[in-house]
C-alpha cells in the first residue's frame, strides 16, 4: 500500500527524520491559510500517488501568498500526466503546501527490500533528486548499499559508511546516521518494504532535510497496522478495482477488450499472455482463487459488465480442490442473476470436468466451449476480431 | 528415489484442529501420506482424524519421531509456527500459508538457516512424489510417477502442466510448489541441484513468473555447472504491466529488473528448452524428450 507525500512526513516526523514544516489544503482558500502559518518562500505540491510530480507541472514554488493561491487553484482539479501515471493521468484533491527549503546538494537515500538477499537493505546516492533506476544503470559506482541483519537493525558503521561515501562532513554523516536509523527503525515497526527520500537535501545551513517521502508497507502486515491501513486514499484507486476490492476479488484493471476469469495467479497470468499471443488485449486479471463461487463469478461479471472496453469473456479454470461442477453452476447461476450479455467462451479442465462440462451445456447459457488453453485464446480473439 | 519426501515422511500438520488443516490432512491421507500427529496450542490430547494432536512440536516430534511439518496456521502466526517445526528439529517445513509478512519471513529464513532446516513456501500448493507422498492442497488425481521433476512458483500453473504431461504418458518423480512470496525457501537453484542427484529424474520443468530474479540464477547455475538433465522453462507475465502486483506478492514489475524477456533470454542463453505457449506444455516437453530417457 503507498500513501501520500505528506502522510508520509508526517511518519517521518514521528521517526524524528526532519521535514519541512507544512499543511494539508484541499481548497485555495485552506492553501492561503495554510501559507500564513508559514514563513515565505512556500512550496504547493500535487497530492497523489505517483513520481514525476515536478516535471508535470504539480509542485510550484511561491514567493508571495497570491502566488500560492494561483498555483492551489491551478493545481487541485487538474489532471496531473507523469512517467508514472500513464496516459489517464491523476485528478489531483489535495495540496501540501509547506516551508520552501534553500538547496546546497540533493542526495538519495533507501530502505528497501533487497529479494534477492531475502533482506531489508540499506541505499544512498549523492545524486539526489533524479530517477535512482537511471543512476543505478549509468553510474553504479554513485550508489552504496549496506543489507541488514535479520532482525532488521543497522549499525551506526553501516550508515557511516554510506554518508561519507556520498561525500558528507562529519557533522552531516551524524545526523544521516539517526535519520537512516530512523528509517530503518519505521520499516521494521510499521512492515514498510519502501520507505524512500528524494531528495535528502542538504539546505544552505549544512542540514539534512527530507524533501520528499515515500513508504511503500507490506499488504500482508497491514492487518497489525489499523493506524496504517486508516492512511489508505480510496481516490488513488482505480473504480473498478475499488469495487473488486469491496466485493473481495483480487482484480487488476489493465484495459484491454477481454474480460478474463482464472483461478489461480499464475495461471491468471498466463491466460493474459495467451489471449495477447492469440492478437487480443486482456481488459483485467481476475483471480477467482481457490473459492470461486457463485457469489464471485457475478461480482466478476458485473465488473466486466461494467468495463466499457469489455467485448469478451474468457473463463479458465483449472479445477482441484475447487471442483468443475461447482464451478460451472456458480457460472450460470452468475450469468442469469447479473444478465451476462458478453460472448462467452469456457475451458475448463481438471476435478469432476465432465459433470462441470454437462451443468454448462444442459443450463441454456449461451457460450463457446473450448479444450484448451491454445483453443480458448483463439476462439476469444475471434470474437473480438481480432484474429 | 525421489526428492525431500516419499512413502517414508512422516508428517506434522500444524493447525490441523482448523478447517483448512483438517480438510487437507484428510485429502493428504488418503493419498497415502503419513500424518502421523497434529499440533495445536491449546489443544493438545484430542484426536483428530484418527491422528493424535499435541500442544507442541517438540511433544509431537518426541512421540511420533515426525520429520516434516506442513503449517496451514494464519498468516499472523504462521511465521512462528514454522519456527516451532524448525526448533523441534524436523527436517523439512512445507509452508502454505499466504499473505505472511515479509519482515516476518526473513525472521523465518535465518531461523532455518542456524538449525539446518529446510523450507518450502510460504503461499505455495505443497510438494508432491506421486503414488508415494503429497503434502499439501493439490489434487493428487492429476499426478503420475515418473522422469520429471517439477518446479514451479503457482499452484494453478503446476496442475495445468502437470496434467498436460500426464496427458502425454510423462510422470513426474517430484513436483514442487516453490511459492509466489517476495522472500521464499528453497527456491529454482536450490531444487535443481536436489534433482540432479535423484536418479529417477531425467529431465527438469521449471515454471517461473515475472518478478524477482530466482530464474536468471537457475539459468546461470544450469549454464555454469553444464547441467546433466535436459531442462525446460515457461515464464508467466510476459504480458503483465509494470508496477501492477498480479496476486503472488512476487509477481510485480518493477523498474527493469524481474522483466518476463529477460528471463526467457537467460533461459536461451543457458540452453534451456523455452515453452512459449501454455497450452503446448505438456507436448513440447514430450517431443523434445522423444528417443532420449
Amino acid at each position: 500500500m503507498n500513501i501520500h507525500e505528506y502522510q508520509a512526513k508526517g511518519l517521518f516526523a514521528k521517526y524524528g527524520i526532519p521535514v519541512p514544516q507544512g499543511y494539508l489544503a484541499l481548497t485555495p482558500q485552506e492553501a492561503v491559510e495554510a501559507a500564513g502559518k508559514l514563513e515565505a518562500p512556500w512550496v504547493v505540491k500535487a497530492q497523489v500517488h505517483a513520481g514525476g510530480r515536478g516535471k508535470a507541472g504539480g509542485v510550484k514554488v511561491c514567493k508571495t501568498v497570491e502566488e500560492v493561491e494561483a498555483a492551489a487553484k491551478a493545481i487541485i482539479g487538474m489532471k496531473l500526466v507523469t512517467k508514472q501515471t500513464g496516459e489517464a493521468g491523476k485528478i489531483v484533491h489535495k495540496v501540501w503546501v509547506e516551508s520552501g527549503t534553500s538547496i546546497a546538494r540533493e542526495l538519495y537515500l533507501a530502505v528497501v527490500l533487497d529479494r534477492t538477499a531475502g533482506r531489508l537493505a540499506c541505499m544512498a546516492s549523492p545524486d539526489g533528486g533524479m530517477d535512482i533506476e537511471t543512476v543505478a544503470a549509468e553510474t553504479p559506482d554513485h550508489i552504496f548499499t549496506c543489507k541488514l541483519d535479520a532482525a532488521h537493525e543497522i549499525w551506526p558503521f553501516q550508515a557511516r559508511k554510506l554518508f561519507f561515501g556520498c561525500g558528507l562532513d562529519a557533522k552531516q554523516v551524524g545526523e544521516g546516521v539517526k535519520m537512516l536509523q530512523g528509517l530503518v527503525k519505521l520499516a521494521k515497526e510499521e512492515d514498510a518494504v519502501l520507505v524512500e527520500i528524494n531528495p535528502l537535501c542538504v539546505n544552505a545551513e549544512g542540514h539534512l532535510v527530507a524533501l520528499d517521502a515515500k513508504v511503500n508497507f507490506d499488504d500482508a502486515a497491514l492487518k497489525r497496522h489499523p493506524a496504517i491501513a486508516a492512511l489508505d486514499d480510496p481516490e488513488e484507486a482505480d473504480p473498478l478495482e475499488l469495487k473488486a476490492k469491496e466485493a473481495g476479488v483480487n482484480y487488476v484493471h489493465l484495459g484491454g477488450e477481454v474480460g478474463t476469469m482464472v483461478n489461480g495467479a499464475g495461471l491468471a497470468m498466463a491466460t493474459m499472455d495467451a489471449i495477447k499471443q492469440a492478437g487480443s488485449t486482456p481488459a483485467n486479471f481476475l483471480d477467482a482463487g481457490g473459492g470461486a463461487n457463485e457469489d464471485m463469478v457475478a461480482a466478476g461479471f458485473s465488473l466486466m459488465l461494467e468495463d466499457p472496453n469489455v467485448k469478451g469473456v474468457l473463463i479458465n479454470i483449472f479445477g482441484g480442490i475447487l471442483r468443475c461442477d461447482i464451478v460451472a453452476q456458480g457460472v450460470v447461476n452468475a450469468a442469469k442473476r447479473t444478465g451476462m450479455t458478453l460472448p462467452l467462451v469456457i475451458r475448463m479442465e481438471g476435478t469432476n470436468v465432465e459433470e462441470g462440462r454437462r451443468i454448462l451445456k444442459e443450463s441454456g447459457l449461451n457460450y463457446h466451449p473450448a479444450a484448451s488453453m491454445s483453443e480458448a485464446a483463439r476462439k476469444i480473439a475471434e470474437i473480438t476480431g481480432r484474429a | 528415489m525421489s526428492i525431500l519426501v516419499n512413502s517414508e515422511t512422516k508428517v506434522i500438520v500444524q493447525g490441523l484442529t482448523g478447517r483448512e488443516g483438517r480438510f487437507h490432512a484428510e485429502q493428504m491421507m488418503k493419498y497415502g501420506t503419513k500424518v502421523v500427529a497434529g499440533v495445536t496450542p491449546g489443544k493438545g490430547g484430542q484426536e483428530v482424524l484418527g491422528v493424535p494432536v499435541f500442544n507442541s512440536c517438540e511433544e509431537a516430534v518426541k512421540a511420533t519421531g515426525a520429520d516434516t511439518s506442513v503449517v496451514f496456521v494464519p498468516a499472523m502466526g504462521a511465521a512462528d509456527s514454522a519456527c516451532e517445526a524448525s526448533a523441534a528439529g524436523v527436517k523439512l517445513v512445507v509452508l502454505i500459508t499466504e499473505h505472511i509478512p515479509v519482515l516476518d519471513m526473513i525472521r523465518v529464513k535465518e531461523f532455518f538457516a542456524k538449525n539446518g532446516t529446510q523450507l518450502i513456501g510460504p503461499n505455495c500448493p505443497g510438494i508432491i512424489t506421486p503414488k508415494q507422498c503429497k503434502i499439501g492442497i493439490m489434487p493428487g488425481y492429476i499426478f503420475e510417477p515418473g522422469p520429471i521433476g517439477l518446479i514451479s512458483r503457482s499452484g494453478t500453473l503446476t496442475y495445468e502442466a502437470t496434467w498436460q504431461l500426464t496427458q502425454q504418458g510423462l510422470g513426474q518423480s517430484t513436483c514442487c510448489g516453490i511459492g509466489g512470496d517476495q522472500v521464499p525457501g528453497l527456491y529454482f537453484t536450490d531444487m535443481l541441484k536436489l534433482f540432479r542427484d535423484d536418479p529417477e529424474t531425467k529431465a527438469v520443468c521449471m515454471i517461473g513468473e515475472i518478478g524477482g530474479n530466482g530464474e536468471e540464477m537457475a539459468a546461470q547455475y544450469v549454464k555454469e555447472t553444464n547441467y546433466p538433465k535436459p531442462v525446460f522453462g515457461f515464464i508467466a507475465g510476459l504480458t503483465a504491466p509494470k508496477g501492477k502486483r498480479m496476486g503472488h506478492a512476487g509477481a510485480i514489475i518493477t523498474g527493469n529488473s524481474g522483466r518476463g524477456e529477460d528471463k526467457i533470454k537467460a533461459f536461451q542463453e543457458a540452453g534451456i528448452t523455452v515453452i512459449h505457449e501454455l497450452g503446448k506444455f505438456g507436448e513440447t516437453v514430450a517431443q523434445a524428450l522423444k528417443g532420449k530417457i
